[in-house]
């Protein structure tokens, strides 16, 4: 970025612009006396980056929740009167001004301190302590199986480009892209659990933990890797074709390497750099797909807890799960920026 | 939260190098290649129900024909309150299709706004929009649409509005993409030169070239916000919660899908196929728009 036109830069396909993000995006090289070069100060400004943008979330959940019409009056809905008004706006502190509110909530939030869950009556942190290890456990074993399955599908689909398996890969990928998640799910549950064959459970076993009830994590599982295979089979299968069509794999192949060598040594490595950034955003997509399969199968996780949480009005949970998303996101963004540095020197020039 | 972010949602990471072509001409392209014609085929059949079936239903939606969850009078039987499933059926697709489409209208059109101004400003006012855009794209498009009903409800102009500007980021960032180098060209610069008016220049002179992108990201956009409606719809926040809507038909009957499938099926499958065909004519108009089709000899 620092040689090239602006512009340009961004116009070079799935190579991503991860200097971008430090505030330089698209408009050349501005350099300011505070910056530090390196590694080390690219890690420094991405994360500063994410804290304010953290910082921006936590005002847009704020003002989406609390600010935007009366919450109390939402919890009660046709059964408030004045007085029950009052005493709910006094618990939820809503009687003070809203810059106080926002305070009291923000330091609690930094302090681990979420709150009361209004429909469950725990402190929210209680509440979500077990949630959140079942949601990570789900999204690592839905992840753990569709990245190495889809990095390997594209690849493949790259090297035997427009023959029967890649015209084939493109069409599913496609119909399984455009398809929203509880279509397929349901449509699993219905050949395998209710209607056609009665195979697996079509809900989560209640009071076991995901990693006690295998068999129930079978299909959850399945509707989230269908979720998210077809994105980072597209962009690794593109990635390949450019790096297959590179000078320097036409090198490797010129002096006489074999195709094996090539192929591991030289090409998926440079083809993995774009794909990190995708890998990195359809895991984080994969937090937000858990909130519809996890109200599908009735799964004990944060998704579920989102989706209730927001039916039943419950305004101090909705608010810590929001933040948590955001925060998820904003941490595998910047491992991800860090991930395509590490294994694309090239990039490391432009810091 | 960099350029891949637009190419993961992207049909076809191919699709980026992307041409100005005329729209029609983009159109008549697409139409050569059979998923564009099977994705009007299926999404055609399916907007055709949504719109004429309420006139061709049998029954009101919401009227009583007979016990809950029997074969009923229908072909497909009755619900959990003894309504008409295939009545309900037919009266279900309107508002779906309404929701998602002027959600994307307005994510289009804001989107578009947003990138051509930040990609002709080329100074600070580019990396406050870009940023800001940043920040709605730290949520997950489901979660930000649930965060804004938690206190007014599913009303149609709020999930109009969640979907719309949580659909806006993902648009600008294409459009800026595309518009970035179009700013840089002659034109622009002899246009500025005659001092011809900032915004008329965004308008007549970038705008017409970064179409192609455009459209390709319009479809794109519509299977999204069509499956994010049905999705929220499904999760039970529906702004009509007597009415007939596919998905508060699988919310309310997905208890009994072993006894009556109907209920969830005939929904599951029209939302399935019209998704399917919204994206494949958006694949379609992709690879038209890359030029694939020409490198391939047609498929």
């Amino acid at each position: 970025m620092a040689t090239e036109p602006s512009g340009s830069a961004a116009s070079q396909t799935a190579v991503a612009d991860p200097a971008g993000g430090a505030g330089s995006s698209g408009a050349g090289p501005r350099r300011h006396w505070w910056h530090i070069g390196g590694i080390f100060g690219f890690i420094v400004r991405r994360t500063l980056l994410g804290v304010l943008v953290l910082f921006l979330v936590s005002l847009i959940v704020f003002a989406a929740t609390q600010a935007l019409g009366d919450p109390a009056r939402a919890i009660l809905g046709r059964t408030a009167t004045p007085a029950s008004l009052a005493a709910l706006h006094k618990q939820l502190h809503l009687d003070q001004p809203v810059f106080q509110q926002y305070w009291n909530w923000i330091t609690g939030l930094l302090h681990g301190d979420a709150g009361t869950s209004l429909a469950a009556q725990i402190p929210v942190t209680d509440y979500l302590k077990d949630r959140v290890v079942n949601s990570a456990f789900l999204v690592l074993v839905a992840g753990g199986i569709s990245i190495p399955l889809s990095v390997a599908i594209g690849s493949y689909a790259a090297l035997h480009r427009d023959r029967p398996f890649d015209v084939i890969t493109s069409i599913v990928t496609l119909a399984f892209a455009a398809l929203p998640e509880f279509v397929v799910g349901l449509l699993l549950v219905f050949f395998f659990s209710t209607n056609v064959t009665h195979w697996l459970p079509a809900i989560a076993a209640p009071g076991k933990r995901p990693w006690q009830d295998l068999e129930g994590m079978i299909l959850p599982v399945t509707v989230l890797v269908i979720a998210v295979t077809p994105y980072v089979v597209r962009i690794m299968r593109a990635s390949m074709i450019e790096v297959l069509e590179s000078d320097y794999v036409e090198m490797a192949r010129l002096k006489g390497l074999p195709e094996r060598e090539v192929l591991v040594r030289h090409a998926l490595p440079n083809a993995l750099g774009p794909t990190f950034q995708v890998i990195a955003i359809n895991l984080a997509y994969l937090a937000g797909g858990v909130i519809i399969v996890e109200y599908l199968f009735n799964f004990a996780g944060i998704g579920g807890a989102i989706r209730d949480s927001v039916f039943n009005n419950d305004l101090p949970l909705v608010q810590a799960l929001a933040m948590l998303i955001a925060a998820l996101y904003v941490v595998l963004n910047l491992l991800a920026d860090i991930a395509t540095i590490l294994v694309t020197p090239r990039l490391r020039t432009r810091l | 939260m960099t350029l891949a972010d637009t190419v993961a949602l992207t049909p076809d990471p191919e699709a980026v190098e992307l041409v100005a072509q005329k729209p029609a001409r983009l159109l008549r392209q697409a139409w050569r290649l059979w998923r564009t014609r099977i994705g009007v085929v299926l999404a055609g059949g399916v907007i055709l129900i949504a719109i004429f079936g309420p006139y061709v239903a049998p029954h009101g939606p919401s009227d009583f024909v007979g016990a809950p969850y029997s074969s009923g009078p229908g072909i497909f039987g009755t619900d959990h309150l003894g309504q008409d499933v295939w009545s309900r059926f037919l009266n279900g697709g309107r508002s779906i299709l309404w929701i998602a489409t002027a959600a994307t209208v307005l994510g289009i059109t804001t989107g578009a706004l947003v990138g051509l101004v930040a990609a002709y400003s080329r100074n600070s006012l580019d990396d406050v929009l870009m940023r800001a855009m940043d920040v709605i794209l730290a949520f997950p498009q489901i979660m930000l649409a649930l965060v804004a009903l938690v206190t007014l409800g599913a009303q149609s102009w709020l999930l109009i509005l969640a979907v719309g500007l949580t659909t806006m980021p993902r648009v600008a960032r294409v459009v800026r993409g595309a518009a970035q180098p179009i700013v840089e060209r002659d034109f622009v610069a002899a246009a500025d030169a005659l001092g011809v008016p900032r915004w008329r220049i965004l308008f007549s002179e970038v705008l017409p070239n970064v179409l192609a992108p455009l459209m390709v990201e319009t479809s794109l956009r519509l299977t999204y916000a069509i499956a994010l409606v049905a999705s929220l719809a499904f999760l039970g926040f529906t702004p009509n919660p007597g009415g007939a809507d596919w998905g508060l038909m699988i919310f309310e009957n997905r208890i009994a899908l072993s006894v009556q499938p109907w209920g969830v099926m005939l929904p599951i499958i029209a939302i399935g196929l019209l998704t399917l065909g919204t994206g494949l004519i958006g694949d379609g108009i992709s690879r038209a728009a890359a030029g694939i089709d020409r490198r391939r000899g047609g498929e």
